[in-house]
């Protein structure tokens, strides 16, 4: 996984509540079998005036010229804004990947659906939850003011605005360690390799049906 | 110390290890797999050198890519038109192969939509944890497992770990009380809770649902509760075991057989919320007020019984509430107050790991028998969620009745649940459907759908618009044993 490093990025902002993933990501790109490529048909429907498909070009699509991210003032945004419940719907793992490779470093919302937080974490992609209010202003100060960029920190937890006003966040510690080193998940669950050996053996010891050789002896 | 919750029981019957920071290391009993959200785990693991943990915990089939016509089925893998599909779906095969995995393959009869292939193979067991790539695997929580969607990184540790890092979730419960009218049915239940808490109501919660409606229900309508508590926010989804749910398992195939089955039922009658445990949040719903349930909007927390209408925008204050009204009317071209029964419908779809079971096909045959789809609906469909389901719904007659009716009767998948394969919305085409996403473009691009029960989708393909099927003239199928 990719290190989170301290992002002072130009901020992009969307005006609307409960961004599903398959608004995110359009079902026909979650063909793919690999990682990467998602980026350009990020926001899919939203972005282009046609209907995508996977393996186009759509350096010819047209663009939608009335949506957030096609506007010149946000070309290289690193930063998502974004209102509540952003990520809900299911758990393809597209979604943070189409973000995440489209550019964005950090996305803030005053809240996110869980499988959706579970994933970007595990891609290098910090979310910040910042309370209702908050989201408010800064939705109010970007659109105000061209060029806007925000300073996101995650070593201190901290996000600071163009004036210089801070905005603490909260992110537990083990996702925080995990994405400021880059750490493989797996690698460090395998560390655990003896106590994850004793649980199984105990657990077949106490629930022998729950494992098919044993359930049906 | 107050008692446990459900969902507290079968967290600490499966912590393996728990860490200073609130996180835990989770024992995975077992782990679904379909096309889609698994080939770049098994390339991770592939490109690491690592091997599964424990292969006989994973059970794997494809379900979103595959056709569901005959012609094409008849083909097996070669009848998937669409070449990438194809590449997902072979390459499914091919690691299943590689790795060792059990899987159902597109013409096995036992393949269907994973969600109902699980529990209908015994493969979902009470006091399990269970994980799929998947959203929807909250249904498996209809058993008393502890079931949820993970992300392609989580399925790649799972299989590489036989564990998961969790977080302990908080604990609600649902509680439905009294007695639904006839015609009301497990969805409209659901349809109704997610009215009521709203899509992220249950974010952060293990939702259980109780309350003697919830005990009435069968298994069938029980999963078509679990399954949509993601809908409601809620990863998981759980119910309490009781006879219904013992009696569903017996003689399934992965189930346990003599004395572990006895053994087990012992333990199985544990898995319910201790009387004093306590619970984060406590919803109720009366059962009475439950009137068969339409969804209007882009969010399934949009919706309302069928007596009613489209919410006027103009009469919310949250700002970001009447944009998303507006935005969603746009969308679905729908006006302001416009009687939800006046929607006029293009295609009907009855299918989906919600409503996709022999019962569902059941109450929604007795609506259909003897009946015609309308004229002015272009397609009505009727997918099985498994090939099993298939050949009983077709042992019992009702593929006749569906096919007699004008509804086309095809092979089993996700279809137009997702449309990724062939079965799909055009744009602007209002479609009733018993699946559990009304989001924009999730069943074509452009497409517009109304989340019903598989009854109210029955009566509107009749109907060609929306109609309460409680006075429409229900004819009861002969049920066979
Ligand atoms: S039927 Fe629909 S919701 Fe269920 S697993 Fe398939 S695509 Fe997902």
């Amino acid at each position: 996984m990719r290190k989170f490093e301290r992002t002072e990025g130009l901020v992009a902002p969307l005006d609307r509540a409960n961004v599903d993933t398959d608004l995110i990501i359009p079902k026909q790109f979650l063909k793919s079998i690999k990682r990467t490529g998602f980026g350009v048909n990020l926001f899919d429907e939203l972005r282009y005036l046609d209907e995508g498909q996977p393996g186009q070009d759509c350096s010819k699509r047209p663009l939608n010229p009335d949506f957030v991210l096609n506007q010149p003032r946000y070309q290289g945004a690193s930063v998502l804004l974004a209102r509540r419940n952003f990520g809900c719907g299911s758990s393809r793992e597209h979604a943070p990947w189409a973000l995440e490779d489209f550019g964005f470093r950090a996305v803030i919302a005053p809240s996110f659906a869980d499988i959706f937080y579970n994933n970007a974490f595990k891609n290098g992609l910090l979310l910040i939850t910042l309370p209702e209010e908050t989201v408010d202003r800064l939705f109010r100060e970007v659109e105000a003011s061209e060029g806007y960029r925000l300073d996101v920190d995650l070593e201190s937890q901290r996000v600071i605005t163009p004036s210089g006003e801070i905005l603490e966040f909260e992110v537990d510690a083990f996702r925080k360690h995990c994405l400021l080193e880059g750490l493989d998940d797996i690698g460090l669950t395998l560390q655990d390799e003896d106590a994850i050996r004793a649980f199984e053996q105990r657990h077949r010891a106490e629930r022998p049906w729950l494992f098919r050789d044993t359930a049906q002896a | 110390m107050a008692g446990q919750t459900l969902y507290d029981k079968l967290w600490s019957q499966h912590l393996v290890k728990e860490r200073d920071d609130g996180t835990a290391l989770i024992y995975i009993d077992r782990q679904l797999l379909h096309e889609v959200t698994s080939p770049q785990a098994f390339e991770g693991l592939r490109l690491a050198g690592r091997k599964p943990w424990r292969l006989d915990a994973n059970l794997a089939t494809p379900d979103h890519n595959v056709p569901t016509t005959l012609k094409e089925r008849a083909e097996g893998n070669a009848g998937i038109k669409d070449p990438v599909s194809l590449i997902q779906v072979q390459t499914l095969d091919d690691n299943c192969v590689e790795f060792g995995i059990e899987e159902f393959k597109i013409n096995d009869p036992r393949q269907g939509i994973v969600h109902v292939v699980g529990p209908e193979q015994g493969a979902t067991l009470p006091g399990m944890t269970v994980v799929c790539g998947d959203s929807h695997t909250a249904t498996h929580g209809a058993f008393a497992a502890l079931a949820h969607g993970i992300g392609t990184s989580e399925v790649e540790h799972v299989l590489a770990t036989q564990c998961l890092l969790a977080q302990k979730m908080k604990n609600m419960q649902v509680r439905v009380e009294g007695k639904l009218g006839a015609g009301v049915t497990a969805k409209d239940v659901v349809l109704a809770i997610i009215g009521r808490i709203g899509t992220a109501g249950g974010t952060g919660y293990a939702i259980e649902f109780a309350g003697s409606v919830i005990r009435e229900l069968s298994m069938e309508g029980r999963m078509t509760m679990c399954n949509m508590a993601i809908e409601a926010g809620a990863r998981v989804g759980l119910i309490a075991v009781d006879d219904t749910t013992i009696d569903y398992l017996a003689e399934r195939p992965f189930a346990p057989r003599g004395e572990q089955w006895q053994a087990a039922v012992a333990d199985w009658r544990n898995l319910v919320s201790d009387p004093d445990a306590v619970f984060d949040k406590v919803v109720t719903l009366d059962a009475a007020e439950i009137e068969p349930q339409v969804s209007w909007g882009t969010s399934p927390e949009m919706v309302t019984g069928i007596s009613g209408e489209v919410p006027d925008p103009a009469e919310t204050d949250d700002d970001t509430v009447r944009r998303g009204y507006a935005r969603a009317l746009e969308y679905m071209g729908l006006a302001p107050k416009q009687k939800i029964s006046d929607i006029r419908l293009d295609k009907v779809f009855i299918g989906s790991c919600t409503n996709s079971r022999i019962e569902d096909l059941r109450e929604a045959a007795k609506v259909a028998r003897g009946k015609k789809v309308a004229d002015s609906i272009k397609l009505a469909m009727v997918v099985p969620g498994s090939g099993l389901v298939k050949r009983q719904a077709e042992a019992e007659g009702l593929d006749q009745i569906f096919i007699e009716a004008g509804f086309e009767w095809r092979e089993p998948g996700c279809s137009m649940c997702l449309a990724m394969n062939a079965d799909k919305l055009g744009a602007g085409e209002h479609c009733a459907s018993t699946s559990n996403r009304n989001f924009e473009g999730r069943q074509g691009y452009g497409g517009r759908t109304h989340l019903v029960s598989p009854a109210m989708a029955a009566a509107a393909a009749i109907a060609g618009h929306f109609v309460d099927v409680r006075s429409f003239g229900a004819q009861p199928v002969a049920e066979e044993a």
